[in-house]
């Protein structure tokens, strides 16, 4: 179970979101939105520990995520903008140093999951040669190989055509439906049942809200 | 955990590998300067071999420098360092990987040719033997402080200068100390106490500096 509790997000001296109050529990999907630049990818960048709040909270399991963060992390799949793959590795190392970086002990086999993004004959090609499709395709690639609960992805889908899009969709509700956690924004309509996920609506702040 | 740190080494490697301008070019500016000395200034071998423990020294510095900016840039823009910073192993163990890539690709291709350097500049075997020495324990402690100086100033657009800033004044304690251990050796008269004292430094490198790396990452990128 992932909680914030009144968590104020502050960049360049101005307030992104104040006072936000979510709980995330095992089995939920929650979609997040809101125009550009309400604070989306400040968010997820806070609920996955790589910057600090500005005041609140952020607990896994009701321990806060920066006083244990190999126990959190142990259970956190992050995908950022900045899509985590190197260019000058082929998509099966992309895969296989992923693997030793989430310390993975399921066992994989990295051709079916090469299939299942639909990579197979590229396998050998620098991922820096593929499309900007591919190449998320690659990245998105960890999601079938991870054990980990907790799925935060942000812009999943972009560059990812329609039919990669309702595979990812698929996953997102196997997921859900053992038990896992996912939190993601996109821009585009999630095409899955209304009753399977949430919404997190993010509004700009007013001006005077923006002052710290 | 083990793993993971050989995988880390394996894609700086290949990485590397691939893109080849990348290693070769702190190594082929090493060489430049180093053999430019002779040309520059003239044959005679006693005089060569008076300043080559400084030449050698000040562009391995200056070699490494060039190099550092690298370090973590490239894994910054991709976001692979971001996905390291979240993963569940220690991230002070993962930069000690990193570093220790940057020392096979910058360090120790520098000791490799270190001998035929020493011909063009004239050193003995002696001399030799103990300009090998300090660069085998100064190069890695190079890698160590400069990897610091490159987490400060990650986030930075021109860090460049900031860099070099941060990193000189700290490395000059390993230049001072490696050419007085060379000098002395040119002179015939024992340098251990020199080498001790950089085998000091490069333990507590070692020992410490990967945490103040994996901090300044922290610190920058967020």
């Amino acid at each position: 179970m992932l909680q914030c509790k009144n968590l104020t997000c502050v960049r360049e001296e101005r307030v992104l979101f104040s006072n936000l109050n979510f709980t995330l529990h095992p089995g939920e999907i929650v979609h997040v939105e809101g125009p550009n630049g309400v604070g989306k990818t400040s968010l997820f960048r806070l609920l996955s520990g790589l910057s600090r709040p500005y005041s609140g909270d952020i607990t896994w399991q009701d321990k806060g995520i920066l006083s244990d963060r190999a126990y959190y992390h142990e259970q956190l799949l992050y995908i950022g903008h900045k899509s985590g793959v190197k260019p000058e590795l082929t998509a099966l190392e992309n895969l296989s140093f992923y693997h030793s970086l989430y310390n993975c002990e399921l066992e994989y086999d990295a051709w079916d999951v090469l299939a299942l993004v639909g990579l197979v004959g590229y396998e050998n090609i620098p991922a820096g040669q593929l499309s900007a499709g591919q190449q998320r395709r690659v990245a998105l690639a960890r999601l079938w190989f991870t054990h980990c609960s907790l799925w935060i992805l942000d812009e999943p889908f972009t560059a990812i055509d329609k039919n990669g899009v309702s595979v990812i969709e698929r996953l997102l509700v196997e997921h859900a439906k053992n038990g896992g956690m996912v939190i993601l924004t996109t821009h585009q309509d999630l095409l899955i049942p209304d009753n399977l996920y949430k919404k997190l609506i993010m509004k700009k702040p007013t001006a005077e809200e923006q002052y710290v | 955990m083990f793993n993971a740190f050989v995988q880390v080494v394996r894609k700086d490697l290949i990485g590397a590998f691939r893109q080849q301008s990348e290693i070769l070019n702190p190594i082929w500016f090493f060489i430049i300067v180093i053999t430019l000395f002779p040309l520059g200034i003239g044959t005679d071998p006693a005089l060569l071999s008076r300043i080559a423990p400084g030449i050698i020294w000040v562009a391995a510095l200056l070699s490494a420098l060039l190099s550092f900016e690298r370090l973590f840039k490239d894994d910054y823009i991709d976001g692979s360092l971001e996905q390291m910073m979240i993963s569940p192993h220690s991230l002070t163990w993962l930069v000690s990987a990193k570093v220790f890539a940057h020392w096979t690709l910058t360090g120790l291709p520098i000791l490799v040719i270190s001998p035929i350097l020493a011909i063009f500049l004239s050193l003995e075997l002696n001399t030799f033997w103990a300009l090998f020495l300090t660069l085998l324990l100064g190069t890695p402690i190079l890698s160590l402080l400069g990897a610091i100086g490159v987490a400060l100033t990650i986030g930075l657009r021109k860090g460049g200068v900031l860099l070099s800033l941060i990193m000189l004044p700290l490395s000059i304690p390993i230049l001072i100390f490696s050419t007085m251990a060379i000098d002395a050796a040119a002179f015939g008269q024992s340098y251990t106490g020199m080498l001790a004292l950089l085998g000091a430094m490069l333990v507590a490198t070692i020992t410490l500096a990967p945490y103040a790396i994996a901090a300044s990452l922290r610190v920058s990128v967020s």
